[in-house]
């Protein structure tokens, strides 16, 4: 016989640390065991804005190391995020804001001293509260992530003055958070003049720079170790306070110091996904071909900074219209800044498109699938995945009528959304050294966010060596190792795995004149496709309980072209959770705000609603799985959050089709269908 | 949070020190402490008494320990048979895991969820008296439109409270003065200027026990819970209710409705205005609208009335037996129900969907 390499990349490989995760080996960032470790707890703004004059500690609190505010705390280095600045300044920008940092030689002298520290506080007047006509909002250059806030092309007033077939809408969504499982955690210990953090993030290259800035340090001099991380969302992706806290704690004490924030603070200081108010006007041909859309947002960001989520950027990408307007305006309010938060802008603009375009097809008597097929003349894998999801989900059979199907007291209604993210990579450097005895180390300083970027980096570099994937050994979550993207705008896979499989060549290449190889892919990146999408197609049927008004979701599908698919089985967990995800943005998460305490009341899991295993009744995914082979070596498109764009939109689809009622206004709840008249 | 001392309460004559607290399941209690609400000196835990059994009364009727766990009073047969309303309620509550935990007393005098009580840093006249009520302006979507008050709008979050409070449950008492019996519908007290007090416990009463009368209307009973989830939510509105319907006529019901007052809220006009009158939707309807009608909805849970009315007339109707003709009445919805609601078959619903959570 003779002995045959099976292909490992499109391989369902199971996780490789799986094992370790479920028998409680696998460390996250405050399991690190530690001499003489002491324990920060933050004590937080009560109120939104005003001036702190000073912290008053009652001297007999056992056990306390230090208490740190702006009137004693060591003097930090100037950062581009004012928010890590902490206790630097006595001016409070927001409530939860960190106001100072009790050290004790154990958690529950920690957090017992800081719930009893007193607080000297000027207060002023806050303002929190976004609208559309406030008075301070005004348009920004840019909107995240780097592009402008505004674009023109034709002359949309007067295509919408023509156009026999016209839409004007305004979709609302409410401000998120997203909460990883894991907190934000940071174990911080000075070894002589070197910071070490054991730190929960998406990116311990841009931390071990972020951090070693702010205290003085060139990146070599900071070693941030991230093995494992439960979960990001994007809300890990650039240092966080807890990780300067929990440096200067160390600093101070001279002892390793931990912080993890308690859930209430993953509400505060680790941002947000701002609130946005859509007005999506759109124009269309009796044939339904569109001729005309403006779309403009308006949103916020806080005093400290301007953080603008893009939603109307996702406009100028997904069908082609001759008269575009896309704009976004923003109000600077008494709140935390904003920050990513799984497919920022992408997921609330498709909101707003991807309904009125719902809109626009009952408008004009056309299927909503159609209408889109008829709008992506350019675009055949994007249209693919709607013929192909509409033929899996069954779509043919439905009455476009709303409020047809009842079943016992339910109403039962489909709708469908199309979906799109950014296909793009960026710079990174991969080392692969031959171990001897065919086996092989592959390094990078990546991060892992159980999404299976670990297992599908051995995938790609076994098959780049032609080795069995048990003979190479990954190597990240260390800022030490050759430096790496972050884990963020789907671009994981693509940017690391571009960089692992040149220096899996290079070693090749070399044929034995060399154990090691480097690969650096900053000028390839330079010179990538722009403008390149992965997209898809979301398919719901809900139903509607005519006594309660409860909606469930009883299918939920998704179709998608993420290029060369590299490994079904973590892939199909990726899509699978955006669209559930997708399905809390729909019907469960909002941050309820309220304007007189200046912050949102609903600070845990138990009050800030993501769906339960229940509310997930049937889900699956499938995809083309076709390489696009002009983006990367691997032919694959990042799919981490493509899956929460458009399934809110299919969802609040599906729900009009059941009742005949719109909800314009997320998260859609009972108590809007019960006060709602078709 | 604060700390604490704690010891376990050996006998039930051992009384309470000032500023100690009884801790059973703790599923409620240690949050609070966590969160810096509860600030007990001592924590007295009552957990190993002699009060998990459930045992029958000799007039009929049932004794439930007040340390027996949800999980266990659920799964009871008696209780299955005799009064299912009080299986479903309890299944329909928390989760799997908590359920294992919270015991019968402690889920009676678990706190209100209300986000200004469960914030230290809020003002909230029930955790810091006189500091005043933030939510009548502010966030109160799931607060009470029965039974508030200038200085309080919490809702009691207890599925099983309401089902007792429906089977006119008698709660055992133990302490320093003696034992009593009291009612579980005046257990609890309406917030009015002390919205500091949920029940009419004095310190270092106990609660030892449940007491489930004799209720032949009860096994025929069920409990409906609408939430913003399918599963470990708060209810936004639940019902329970027990229902006898011979030729056409109520002979007797019990009704009481959930997450809308400072207690488990016993529909007593409601029931007034069913007995002896037509099984039919309108009747049940009315009867809903006889109970709401002192409803003092804020701006955002005016909805709870309708939602509470559709709830009681399709509870009501799924316990009609199919035999009645009444069953099969036209359907009567007010302004704010849409559509033709629970035309299907009157016992689809609540009791499926109450299995189908236990075997989640």
């Amino acid at each position: 016989m003779t002995s045959m390499v099976t292909r490992a990349v499109g391989a369902p490989v199971a996780r490789l640390e799986g094992p370790a995760k479920v028998s409680g080996a696998a460390r996250y960032a405050a399991e690190y065991p530690q001499d003489h470790l002491a324990y920060g707890w933050i004590v937080p703004s009560p109120v939104a804005r005003g001036r702190l004059d000073a912290v008053l500690i009652d001297p007999a609190e056992e056990d306390v190391l230090a208490v740190l505010w702006y009137g004693n705390a060591p003097e930090l280095a100037k950062s581009d995020d004012p928010e890590l600045a902490v206790l630097q300044s006595d001016e409070i920008r927001y409530r939860g804001q960190p106001l100072a940092l009790v050290i004790a030689t154990s958690l529950e002298a920690a957090r017992r001293a800081a719930q009893a520290v007193q607080l000297e506080i000027a207060e002023e007047d806050h303002d929190v509260e976004l609208r559309a006509d406030h008075p301070d909002r005004y348009t920004p250059e840019t909107v995240v992530p780097d592009v402008p806030a505004e674009s023109s092309t034709g002359d949309v007033e007067a295509a919408l003055t023509s156009a026999p077939v016209t839409i004007d809408v305004t979709y609302e969504t409410p401000p998120l958070h997203n909460s990883p499982m894991e907190p934000h955690a940071t174990i911080a210990r000075w070894d002589d003049q070197d910071l070490i953090l054991y730190d929960s993030n998406q990116h311990p290259s841009g931390i071990a720079d972020t951090v070693g800035a702010i205290f003085g340090l060139p990146a070599g001099r900071v070693h941030v170790v991230t093995e494992h991380v439960g979960g990001g969302f994007g809300s890990k992706g650039t240092a966080r306070p807890n990780a300067v806290l929990a440096a200067l704690g160390a600093r101070v004490t001279g002892r390793p110091v931990e912080v993890v924030l308690p859930r209430q603070a993953m509400f505060s200081i680790v941002g947000h996904r701002a609130p946005t108010l859509q007005r999506i006007r759109v124009g269309a041909t009796e044939d339904g071909i569109l001729t005309a859309i403006d779309h403009q947002t308006c949103t916020q960001s806080s005093r400290l900074l301007e953080f603008v989520e893009s939603a109307s950027v996702v406009t100028r990408d997904v069908y082609p219209v001759p008269n575009l307007r896309t704009g976004h305006s923003v109000v600077r309010l008494d709140v935390p800044t904003p920050r990513w938060m799984r497919a920022p802008g992408e997921a609330p603009g498709m909101v707003g498109l991807e309904c009125a375009l719902d809109e626009l097809a009952v408008e004009l008597g056309l299927d909503p699938v159609e209408l889109r097929i008829r709008n992506s003349p350019a675009n055949p894998r994007y249209v693919e995945c709607l013929r192909s999801g509409a033929a899996r989900f069954g779509w043919s059979e439905r009455d476009p009528r709303p409020g047809q199907r009842l079943e016992g007291e339910w109403r039962l209604g489909t709708g469908m959304a199309g979906a799109t993210y950014p296909a793009s990579a960026m710079p990174s450097t991969a080392r692969v050294r031959a171990l001897g005895a065919g086996e092989y180390e592959v390094a990078i300083a990546a991060a892992d966010l159980g999404t299976g970027a670990r297992t599908i980096l051995a995938q790609i570099a076994a098959d780049e060596l032609g080795v069995p994937i048990d003979k190479v050994h990954i190597r990240i979550g260390d800022s030490t190792l050759p430096q790496a993207s972050v884990a963020g705008g789907s671009s994981g896979s693509a940017s690391w795995g571009w960089a692992v499989t040149g220096a899996c060549r290079e070693l090749r290449a070399a044929d034995g004149s060399s154990d090691e190889a480097t690969f650096d892919t900053t000028e390839l990146v330079q010179q990538q496709k722009e403008n390149r999408h992965a997209s898809g197609a979301h398919f719901a049927e809900v139903r509607v309980s005519t006594v309660t008004g409860e909606i469930r979701v009883s299918r939920l599908f998704g179709m998608y072209d993420g290029g060369r698919i590299l490994n079904p089985r973590t892939a199909r967990s990726q899509f699978l959770g955006g669209m559930i995800m997708g399905m809390g943005m729909a019907l469960h998460e909002e941050s309820v705000l309220d304007p007189a305490q200046g912050t949102w009341v609903n600070h845990d899991l138990a009050e800030y609603h993501i769906p339960t295993h229940a509310d997930v009744e049937w889900i699956d995914a499938a995809w083309l799985d076709q390489p696009e082979d002009d983006l990367n070596p691997m032919g694959s498109k990042g799919i981490g959050e493509i899956g929460i764009v458009g399934s809110p939109a299919a969802i609040l689809n599906a729900v009009w089709h059941a009742t005949g009622i719109r909800i314009r206004t997320l998260p859609a709840r009972l108590d809007k269908i019960l006060t709602a008249t078709p | 949070m604060k700390t604490f001392d704690y010891r376990t309460a050996t006998g039930l004559a051992d009384g309470l020190e000032p500023g100690a607290v009884f801790l059973a399941g703790g599923t409620n209690l240690v949050d609070l402490m966590k969160l810096g609400i509860a600030t007990p000196d001592v924590l007295v835990d009552v957990s190993r008494l002699p009060l998990r059994e459930i045992t029958d009364l000799p007039r009929g009727g049932m004794r439930i320990g007040s340390a027996v766990r949800n999980s266990d009073l659920a799964a009871d047969h008696r209780v299955r048979t005799a009064y299912p309303v009080l299986s479903q309620a309890l299944l329909a509550g928390a989760s799997g895991q908590l359920r294992n935990m919270a015991t019968t007393g402690g889920n009676l005098l678990q706190r209100t969820r209300c986000r200004y009580f469960m914030d230290a840093t809020m003002p909230c006249n029930k955790h810091l008296p006189g500091s005043g009520c933030p939510a009548r302006d502010g966030d109160h979507r799931n607060l009470a439109i029965l039974g508030g008050s200038e200085a309080c709008i919490a809702t009691h979050p207890s599925d099983m409270a309401v089902a007792l409070a429906a089977l006119d449950a008698v709660v055992q008492v133990d302490g320093p003065t003696g034992q009593r019996s009291i009612p579980v519908t005046d257990l609890y007290r309406l917030p009015g200027d002390t919205p500091e007090r949920d029940t009419v416990l004095e310190h270092g009463e106990l609660i030892t026990a449940v007491d489930l009368p004799e209720l032949p209307v009860a096994a025929r009973s069920t409990y409906r819970k609408a939430r913003d989830r399918a599963s470990y939510a708060f209810a936004v509105g639940s019902v329970a209710a027990a229902l006898d319907v011979e030729d056409g006529l109520v002979r007797e019901v019990r009704l009481a409705f959930g997450a809308v007052a400072p207690k488990p809220w016993r529909a007593f006009a409601a029931e007034e205005a069913l007995r002896g009158r037509p099984a039919t939707r309108e009747r049940f309807a009315a009867a809903a609208d006889a109970e709401l009608r002192h409803a003092t909805p804020l701006r955002d849970n005016a909805y709870k009335i309708a939602l509470i009315r559709n709830l009681t007339v399709s509870v009501l109707a799924s316990l009609v037996p199919s035999t009645e003709p009444a069953a099969q009445g036209p359907a009567a919805q007010g302004p704010a129900a849409q559509g033709p609601a629970a035309q299907g078959p009157a016992t689809q619903g609540p009791a499926e969907s109450a299995t189908e959570e236990e075997t989640r």
